[in-house]
């Protein structure tokens, strides 16, 4: 089986750490990991603003890098779901039809199609799960508070897998954070009011981390955190799936 | 009464609203409060999601054959013995309510349950020529009396606590100062409100759902007011969306069961009035409303929003909602479902609307038509960007990072990690001018990227 690595561009620039969890993760299940190191931005940034045709030598650039590969896995719910939505092509539309039913997010990946039930990893801390809006909503990576419908988690399903890890409760399982990509920006007030309103509900559960699949989530919370000097730390799940004391 | 228009948007009008976050977040927990009733009621039947699914598709329907079935009603309505009225525009609509009340000489009228009505504005044109108008909902006629539309469409006065209606009845019903329990509040409002009811000959209604079957219509509220309107008025006057048809009325048993559960967590509203024919020397008059609802029709991306029943539980679950209050849409019907169908009615003006999302997609969840809400916010905003609306320097941004994000090569000439990205995403752009850092740090940039990384090591 050969998975072709999707790190996002942000991750790759800032969060070096959870991509080689990620790509450390998958090796050690004994899948055969590529890393197309010509690999950029998925295109969301411009689609999201309503650019979507802004976004065509973007699309064009992750066919030409991943359209080999059995799989394609990244660590970040996000761009997946919008690759997954939107990647189309006018050159190659077959191709990216096909790249469309091979994504796959980490932890659906490793729930779904490696079916992992064991990790030797261990994570002695009280851990908050912020799940992301794309991928609760979008990819399905836990049931949605809002349906009459019964509860699963695929992350929390690996989490409960680690050793020592604490999870705590939350006053709301899945609200949005407020990232929201351009909106963080755009509608600045909006976006940090709902970021703090999210982390708050963590610190007060008394989490010593917030964990998510997306980083952007993350990279958001951790930026009010930090402004705000608290010691509660942000941390990708594939770092925590990854760990070892 | 006119309201005052603002040209700010959407954001600015948020962050004005933020300012006394203490504020906001009373706003957001009665909001979230509501939410959580409206899941415990939703959850209480475990046939819920069948229920969602059937409504939507009968919406479906409804849509696919508004024409036959708008027919339908209209025949229906005139075998009963209703006036039908057909209005294309809002203006026309308000011609026609002058045009009835104007024929019997009539110069008050009392007013419940519309949101139509305040999308026509229909209370100013009708004063300016000197029929004064009662909006009997105690939420609306609090927002009445203050001169501000209402921020919700089922909770019209959700954004103001109890102290602040005490003290707009103090100023305007001459109540004591500092009365602000809500029980004596209400107490206090029945006096003026019931002395308008008595002596107004003309009531107007809104409509929930129009049978086309039988030519009836039913008013769904918790108050009575629009009863107590209609029973005593002499010209009864009905305004609706032409989205508002049902065919069957063994269908009403779906919706019915969805509406007050989806609103505010109730099994269903206090009241479900069937209007179907006028009393014996009574007048009653139903208006069919375009108002852009049919070019909306014509839009396939956008067509099903038309199926919504007004419940606003969008709005209850929306987190930019509950933070930003519902004026800062500058719309008659806010939130999210305000959000895909304002743009229709006006492009330009509502531009800023469908960005007013983070697409987190909760609102297409507890949405009882199963409409797609937050697919066509993301559809929308394509649109908008495609017909211009969006500001130069926002589309001369958007194609900087286009060209610099779809190209490895730039990749290679940059420096340290995090450095590239600060350089040419504008969003996370390392200014003290950017937005970003206003409250916010950036990550620090680690050593190396993870491509340098992966380079260096080889994956190793």
């Amino acid at each position: 089986m050969n998975v072709g690595l999707f790190i996002p561009c942000y991750v790759n620039q800032f969060y070096p750490n959870a991509a080689r969890a990620t790509l450390e993760l998958l090796r050690k299940s004994g899948v055969n990991v590529g890393y197309p190191t010509r690999q950029i931005c998925c295109g969301q940034p411009m689609a999201n603003s309503g650019f979507e045709h802004l976004a065509q030598d973007c699309n064009n650039t992750f066919i030409d890098n991943f359209a080999e590969f059995d799989y394609i896995v990244g660590p970040s719910a996000s761009c997946i779901l919008h690759l997954k939505d939107h990647l189309h092509s006018d050159t190659q539309e077959a191709k990216a039809t096909e790249i469309r039913g091979k994504l796959y997010e980490l932890v659906e990946f490793l729930t779904d199609g490696l079916k992992i039930e064991s990790l030797n990893a261990t994570f002695p801390h009280k851990e908050g799960l912020h799940h992301s809006c794309h991928g609760l909503r979008g990819l399905h990576l836990a049931q949605m508070s809002e349906l009459n419908a019964p509860p699963f988690s695929k992350p929390e399903k690996l989490l409960g897998m680690v050793k020592d890890l604490e999870q705590v409760r939350l006053g709301r399982c899945d609200e949005c954070c407020g990232f929201g990509g351009v909106f963080s920006v755009s509608e600045e007030a909006v976006s940090v009011k709902m970021g703090k309103d999210r982390v708050r509900d963590h610190t007060r559960s008394g989490a010593e981390y917030i964990t998510s699949s997306d980083l952007s989530c993350l990279m958001h919370m951790e930026g009010i955190l930090h402004r705000n000097k608290s010691n509660v730390k942000v941390i990708h799940i594939s770092e925590i799936l990854n760990a070892s004391i | 009464m006119s309201y005052q228009t603002t040209t700010k948007d959407h954001a600015a009008l948020a962050e004005a609203f933020i300012k006394d976050e203490e504020r906001v977040d009373w706003h957001d927990g009665a909001l979230w409060y509501i939410r959580e009733k409206r899941d415990i009621a939703s959850k209480g039947i475990p046939e819920w999601e069948e229920l969602r699914e059937a409504a939507s598709q009968i919406k479906s329907n409804v849509i696919s054959n508004l024409h036959d079935y708008l027919l339908q009603f209209e025949a229906n309505l005139k075998k009963n013995g209703i006036v039908v009225h057909w209005a294309d525009t809002p203006q026309e609509h308000n011609e026609i309510v002058y045009a009835i009340l104007k024929a019997k000489e009539i110069n008050q009228m009392v007013k419940s349950k519309s949101m139509l009505t305040e999308e026509c504005g229909l209370n100013e044109y009708l004063e300016e020529r000197g029929i004064g108008v009662i909006n009997s909902d105690l939420g609306e006629y609090i927002q009445q009396i203050d001169n501000e539309p209402p921020s919700h469409i089922v909770l019209p006065c959700i954004h103001k606590r109890k102290e602040e209606i005490g003290e707009l009845f103090h100023e305007h019903l001459g109540t004591e100062k500092g009365l602000s329990d809500p029980t004596k509040l209400t107490r206090v409002a029945r006096k003026p409100l019931r002395n308008v009811f008595m002596p107004r000959r003309a009531a107007l209604t809104g409509v929930n759902f129009a049978v086309a079957e039988t030519g009836e219509y039913v008013v769904c509220t918790n108050e009575g007011n629009a009863d107590m309107g209609a029973h005593l008025s002499e010209v009864q006057i009905a305004s609706m969306g032409l989205e508002k048809i049902i065919p069957q009325k063994k269908h009403l048993g779906i919706f019915l069961r969805l509406l007050a559960r989806s609103a505010t967590g109730q099994p269903i509203t206090i009241y479900s009035s069937h209007f179907k024919k006028p009393r014996e020397g009574q007048e009653m008059h139903l208006i069919l409303v375009n108002a852009g609802r049919t070019r909306q029709l014509g839009r396939p991306d956008f067509q099903n929003s038309l199926k919504c029943i007004k419940c606003g539980a969008c709005m209850n679950t929306c987190p930019v909602y509950r933070k930003s209050g519902g004026l800062s849409y500058h719309n008659t019907i806010s939130g999210p479902i305000g959000a895909i169908l304002a743009p229709n009615l006006d492009m330009k003006r509502h531009a800023d609307l469908p960005f007013a999302s983070t697409l987190c997609g909760s609102c297409s969840n507890v949405c009882p038509v199963k409409i797609n809400i937050h697919d066509q916010l993301y559809k929308w905003r394509q649109e908008i960007v495609k017909e211009g609306h969006a500001s130069s320097t926002k589309v001369f941004g958007m194609k900087a990072m286009a060209w610099t994000l779809s190209s490895s090569d730039k990749l290679d000439k940059a420096g340290r990690a995090g450095r590239w990205f600060m350089q040419n995403v504008p969003f996370v752009v390392n200014n003290k001018l950017n937005p970003w850092y206003k409250q916010r740090d950036m990550p620090e940039g680690p050593k190396e990227t993870f491509t340098e990384w992966y380079l260096r090591t080889n994956g190793d």
